[in-house]
């Protein structure tokens, strides 16, 4: 068992319109882990994101850092890519920094790292809105783990983007966490990418928002296309559907 | 990776600029414009001193070029303090509108009462208030007219900051001061450059009305003093010469403030962007 990093103990979440986006959950997220929450639309996964950030408070229950140093080291990326429009790809990944007061001669090797791991090489000098979608995203990323986080939060950050370059991006972010071995909570509406990505998916459930079931992916890291491909990436999908059904009521998705 | 298309496109020369569409179509509407009028004067056979000739006004420009020229340059003096004046104050009271609600809510409606108040009927009283310094006075004037463009466009451009780069920002922990530089105030460029395009013309027009209310003579007399006096003593092309002037100035504030425009803007907001065809 992982050390647990931070634990959320009968977390409710009330707007303040009364709507409640969580109830009594209970999670707990292990230091290292790629922990997915899987959900439709409305089941309280992005609220969940936005407690850990400290974004906004839980209304009950504790949230709590079991690594408090991790609570500075946080990174969050978001479902649209967020960038700065009248920033280059460079400047906007260096913004973290430069809010940190970093200089720019220090910034510099940081910032070329970060491009360099999300293969941005050759598009410093662009406006975001010269890039696609994917690469949008891949500036997304760079920001978030140029200031080399501990935590790294992400809210659907492949929710706009087509299949082809969804699943390059899965590829690439399987390899860095593997590599740098973050804390990662990932949001998502996709099974596959959940099944593919995670060591851990939690599945939620609407009305209220809950935690409905949890599943261990176990499957050694680097995970291959033959994965994706095999007996058992079926049946761990065909789990995941079934406890999302559970979680819908009497709607079935299938 | 491969590039499938150029990712700065070439800028399009002056030539091709001035040649385009958007030029031509409009100087054929002018050159049209004059036909009519050169022949509706000669047709109708109206006197000089109830309609020029456009060939007149131009021949009494010419004329009259220095001592207009001089006068252009008082009124363009006045319109421009004016304007910096109007662009300056405009930021910081957009500035201090978004520091505190309260600050908005109990100031800005005397920003639109000063907006809505006819400049005509407020003009003399400045005049005379401050008439140790008339440049000053029309200076006032011509600010009351163009300020609020600046006010109402920054504050709302201030407002508009995307909410997810609100989050991010939040996230980095950052002060109220990083947030207003790094984030609000380049998400209000463009709303704030709206509104000096207006703010131009209007600290122009915002003078002349000064001038007319306050018809100093003298040596440092504006352009609006020409008018005025031109009028006063049947000298209508003259008059016309005047007009001319102001409009041109008037043309190429604009001109020059939509180039600024684009040219801050070019690289990143929709409305500085060329279409690619």
């Amino acid at each position: 068992m992982l050390q647990p990093a931070i634990t959320l103990s009968h977390v409710t979440k009330v707007f303040s319109t009364g709507t409640i986006a969580l109830q009594d959950v209970s999670l707990t997220v292990g230091d290292g882990e790629f922990l997915s929450l899987v959900g439709p639309s409305g089941c309280g996964k992005s609220t969940i994101l936005s407690l850990i950030a400290g974004l906004s408070l839980p209304t009950q229950g504790d949230l709590c850092w079991q690594i408090p140093e991790y609570r500075q080291e946080l990174a969050f990326v978001f479902q649209d890519a967020a960038l700065l429009p009248w920033s280059t790809v460079k400047e906007n990944i260096r913004l973290p920094l430069k809010l940190a007061g970093i200089s720019r001669a220090e910034s510099d090797q940081l910032v070329d790292e970060a491009i360099e791991l999300v293969g941005l090489t050759g598009f410093e000098k662009a406006f975001p809105r010269q890039l696609s979608g994917g690469m949008r995203m891949r500036a997304s990323i760079a920001r978030a783990i140029v200031t080399q986080p501990k935590v790294l939060l992400m809210d659907e950050p492949f929710g706009a983007l087509d299949e082809i370059t969804r699943n390059k991006l899965n590829e690439d972010v399987m390899q860095l966490w593997h590599q740098k071995r973050w804390t990662v909570i990932f949001v998502t509406h996709n099974i596959y990418e959940a099944v593919y990505l995670s060591t851990r998916v939690a599945v939620m459930g609407v009305n209220p928002g809950r935690i409905v079931d949890e599943l261990q992916i176990d499957e050694p890291y680097p995970r291959s296309e033959a994965f994706r491909q095999s007996a058992q990436f079926g049946q761990y999908r065909h789990r995941l559907a079934t406890a999302l059904a559970t979680g819908m009521g009497s709607v079935s998705i299938l | 990776m491969s590039r499938s298309r150029p990712m700065f496109p070439a800028r399009r020369s002056l030539i091709q600029r001035i040649v385009s569409p958007d030029v031509l179509a409009p100087l054929g509407v002018g050159v049209l414009f004059l036909l009519a009028w050169d022949a509706f004067v000669q047709i109708s056979g109206l006197p000089p001193y109830l309609l020029p000739r456009p060939g007149l006004v131009l021949q009494t420009l010419i004329d009259n070029w220095n001592e207009l020229f001089a006068s252009l340059m008082v009124t363009l003096q006045i319109t421009v303090v004016a304007f910096l004046a109007a662009a300056i104050s405009g930021v910081g009271i957009s500035v201090l509108f978004t520091v505190n609600k309260w600050i908005e809510r109990s100031l800005f409606p005397y920003a639109v009462i000063l907006q809505t108040t006819p400049l005509v009927a407020i003009a003399p009283l400045i005049v005379i208030w401050l008439k140790e310094n008339t440049f000053g006075a029309l200076v006032l004037c011509a600010w009351i007219a163009a300020f609020f463009p600046v006010v109402a466009n920054t504050t709302l451009g201030l407002n508009s900051v995307d909410r997810n780069l609100n989050n991010l920002f939040k996230l980095y922990n950052t002060n109220p001061w990083q947030r207003l530089i790094y984030l609000r105030l380049p998400s209000a460029l463009p709303y704030f450059l709206g509104g000096l395009r207006i703010s131009g013309g209007l600290s122009l027009i915002g003078a002349v009305v000064a001038e007319f209310v306050a018809g100093t003579g003298g040596a440092k007399s504006g352009i609006a003093y020409q008018i005025l006096i031109s009028s006063y003593n049947l000298q209508i092309p003259k008059m016309f010469a005047a007009l001319l002037m102001v409009t041109s100035l008037g043309i190429l504030i604009f001109i020059g403030l939509s180039a600024l425009s684009d040219r801050l803007l070019r690289d990143w907001h929709e409305s500085a962007i060329k279409p690619e065809s």
